[in-house]
């Protein structure tokens, strides 16, 4: 008789299909928590919401971490190149510091030829007094972030035709140009969302209008329809009431792929029977919709909605590279890039075309934080 | 199918009144008239305008009338192949669009070929070695393409052909060849023009097809179809090809529908930074100094060319993919 070894403990029958604590939490997650949990493992959609909290935060403060103004002129360094910001001076540590420009004007083509003079060291001075803004509107202060030497200049991206600084004019571009598209994609989704769920839920002949609303839309060519409504903005209006028209416009040519997302998911969710309850118990439409039905592919949306936030800030970029978008004083990156427009900026002051670069990077965040989200909505994968 | 296609058909009528309805709201929206335009520039360059000039130009086009009568005889006069008069050059909008029509097929042509023949390979690459560098870069320089703006790229294109190759500046020939008869020597020359437009112009459309192509032929790669065909021994490359690269191939006939307009309007912002003789600035051109004619029927156009396309392309899917049934219709 060999010895057999034998559990003290009860049997439990049911231990097969108990879940570890781990388990647990994933299948009881909620739909927000599951998709939170999936987006967390797209490493290039977390690094992008990451650059673009960043970016945004940069223009939220942009008139403290801009040396100048917006509009502060510098009469005498028009067509600048970029600085370089040095440490070292002849191998003797002196701290952040640019060189002066020697400025000469080349009489054979004209060109206003700037060299670095390497015994005016100007020191950067931080959290300094320099031009005067008001804080979020708030209250009036004159402390940045970095100011040049007292009787310096600092000219981090070189300045343009009017010698204003480009570094300070793409922090203060940034503002507008990121808000656009989140005013523009906020409209958009609610004009989507109401057309889409009106046509997807009452179907038959109000969807079939409302189809042939879309299909209309969508068989006019994009840019042309742009130029002859941002035409019809008033003259007289404010720059910044231009400003809400061109993100009207935006907005008025974008929710139908929305509404067609809407519509084709209401189709198929209002024969489901939770749907038929709720209509049973006596539910109205706008609640069906709004309580049951759209939380359903909520993720959905808003994932698309961020993968079409790009097309709205190119779209203003290239309105306003045909000055038919945002006016001066109001500047936009697009606004910046207008005056790189000729060939001649491209060949002698290359530092113009800089704006482009947050754009880059902007619309690739975006681009790819949407991809990451819409991986994540989707629950069958 | 024929029933099918006679329905189509018929539905064309009503939206494409509705089309012509809105676009000559879109060209009647800015305030004022092409007269008015020409009057106030005639009068900023120190020049007087006679009045009974102004009135009997204005009676001659029609501007006068009212607007529903404006559109009656706009839109009966496209009906017969009449598309209206332009006033800036002073031509019927046939002769004004025919000479530039040329070139625009071309470029536009040679565009898609063009992005074509990068995007399948890059597509077909990415999906099949998911996750690999190769991958991983392909999509990113694909990223890059969608993310710059068009016409900047178009400048510094213009601007390293000219250093580099020695390119004239700007449009599609030599000025040399300009208005000369074609011949072997200004066909080399547009050749050497030609590429940089059809570079930018493809670029954004690469990385959005070459994304489209590796998504759909993903999804197809892990049915159940392909496992049997590579249990059964069917050589990779084989198998890719027969089955669900075909099956992947459908959104690119449905993308017909948004083909055929962009081949005649012809990327209008890098065409005009660019200086190309195409259609594209004219149209933009036109609706900026209310160039009414030539505006909405360009316009017209190009909507109806969407239509015609959206339909094409219906059609074809139809014919194509079985698993379209036009009868019957689903339950849910």
């Amino acid at each position: 008789m060999s010895m057999h070894y034998v559990s003290e403990a009860p049997f439990d029958a049911h231990s097969v299909e108990q879940l570890t604590p781990e388990q647990e939490k994933l299948y009881l997650a909620s739909q927000w928590r599951l998709m939170w949990l999936k987006l967390k493992q797209h490493r290039l959609a977390v690094g992008s919401s990451v650059v673009l909290i960043i970016i945004y935060l940069l223009a939220l403060f942009c008139e403290f971490l801009s040396p100048y103004n917006l509009h502060t002129r510098h009469t005498d360094y028009i067509y600048a190149p970029p600085q370089r910001v040095h440490v070292f001076h002849e191998g003797e540590f002196v701290g952040p510091f640019v060189y002066g420009y020697r400025y000469q004007l080349n009489m054979e083509n004209l060109k206003r030829e700037y060299t670095p003079d390497t015994q005016n060291i100007q020191k950067l001075r931080f959290f300094c007094r320099g031009d005067g803004y008001r804080f979020w509107g708030l209250f009036e202060t004159d402390v940045h972030f970095v100011c040049p030497a007292s009787d310096g200049y600092l000219f981090l991206f070189g300045t343009d035709r009017l010698g204003r600084d480009m570094y300070s004019r793409i922090l203060h571009g940034a503002k507008i140009s990121l808000t656009i598209g989140l005013v523009g994609i906020a409209l958009s989704f609610i004009l989507g969302i109401v057309i889409g769920g009106v046509a997807g839920y009452y179907g038959g002949v109000v969807d079939n209008v409302i189809q042939r609303l879309i299909e209309i839309l969508r068989s006019f060519p994009e840019l042309p329809l742009w130029m002859a409504l941002s035409a019809t903005l008033p003259v007289t209006w404010s720059p910044i009431l231009v400003f809400f028209g061109i993100t009207l416009i935006l907005a008025l040519l974008d929710w139908t792929g929305l509404a067609r997302a809407v519509r084709s998911k209401l189709l198929s969710l209002r024969e489901e029977d939770y749907c038929t309850a709720a209509q049973l118990m006596g539910a109205r439409p706008r609640r069906i919709i709004g309580r049951h039905l759209l939380p359903g592919f909520m993720s959905h949306l808003i994932a698309s909605a961020s993968l079409s936030i790009p097309g709205m800030i190119l779209g203003e970029t290239a309105l306003s590279f045909l000055g038919l978008g945002l006016r001066p004083p109001i500047t936009s990156w697009g606004v910046l890039l207008n005056e790189a427009q000729n060939i001649n900026v491209v060949a002698l002051y290359p530092w113009l075309m800089l704006p482009v670069v947050p754009v880059i990077i902007v619309i690739l965040a975006f681009n790819f934080l949407g991809d990451g989200l819409r991986d994540a909505a989707d629950p069958y994968k | 199918m024929a029933g099918y296609i006679l329905k189509r058909l018929f539905f064309m009528i009503p939206t494409l009144f509705v089309i012509s309805v809105l676009v000559f709201v879109i060209i009647q929206l800015p305030p004022g008239d092409y007269l008015e335009t020409y009057i106030a520039e005639l009068e900023s360059q120190g020049e007087s305008v006679d009045p009974d000039r102004v009135n009997f130009l204005r009676a001659e086009y029609g501007l006068d009338k009212p607007i529903y009568e404006q559109y009656f005889v706009w839109a009966s006069g496209m009906l017969v192949g009449d598309y209206g008069y332009s006033f800036e050059y002073g031509l019927p909008v046939n002769e004004v669009i025919g000479d530039r029509l040329f070139l625009t097929i071309i470029i536009s042509v040679v565009t898609i070929i063009f992005t074509w023949a990068i995007a399948f390979p890059i597509g077909i690459y990415s999906a099949t070695h998911q996750y690999s560098w190769g991958d991983y870069g392909l999509s990113f320089i694909g990223f890059i393409g969608l993310a710059t703006p068009n016409f900047l790229l178009a400048l510094v294109m213009l601007y390293l052909a000219n250093v580099y190759f020695g390119t004239s500046i700007g449009g599609l020939m030599d000025p040399a060849y300009i208005d000369q008869p074609w011949r072997i020597d200004k066909f080399l020359s547009v050749l050497e023009h030609l590429w940089i437009p059809v570079v930018v112009i493809g670029t954004s459309g690469t990385a959005g097809m070459i994304r489209r192509l590796r998504a759909n032929l993903l999804d197809e790669l892990q049915k159940q179809y392909v496992v049997t065909a590579r249990a059964k021994g069917l050589q990779e490359k084989k198998l890719v090809r027969k089955y669900p690269l075909r099956m992947s191939m459908n959104f690119f006939i449905a993308d017909i529908g948004s083909l055929l307009p962009s081949v005649i309007s012809g990327a209008e912002i890098t065409a005009i930074v660019l200086s190309l003789p195409t259609t594209g600035p004219m149209m933009l051109n036109a609706l900026q100094s209310q160039d009414m004619y030539l505006a909405g029927s360009f316009l017209m156009f190009l909507a109806m060319l969407t239509v015609i396309g959206v339909m094409l392309s219906d059609i074809l899917l139809a014919m194509l993919d079985p698993r379209i049934r036009l009868q019957g219709g689903a339950t849910k």
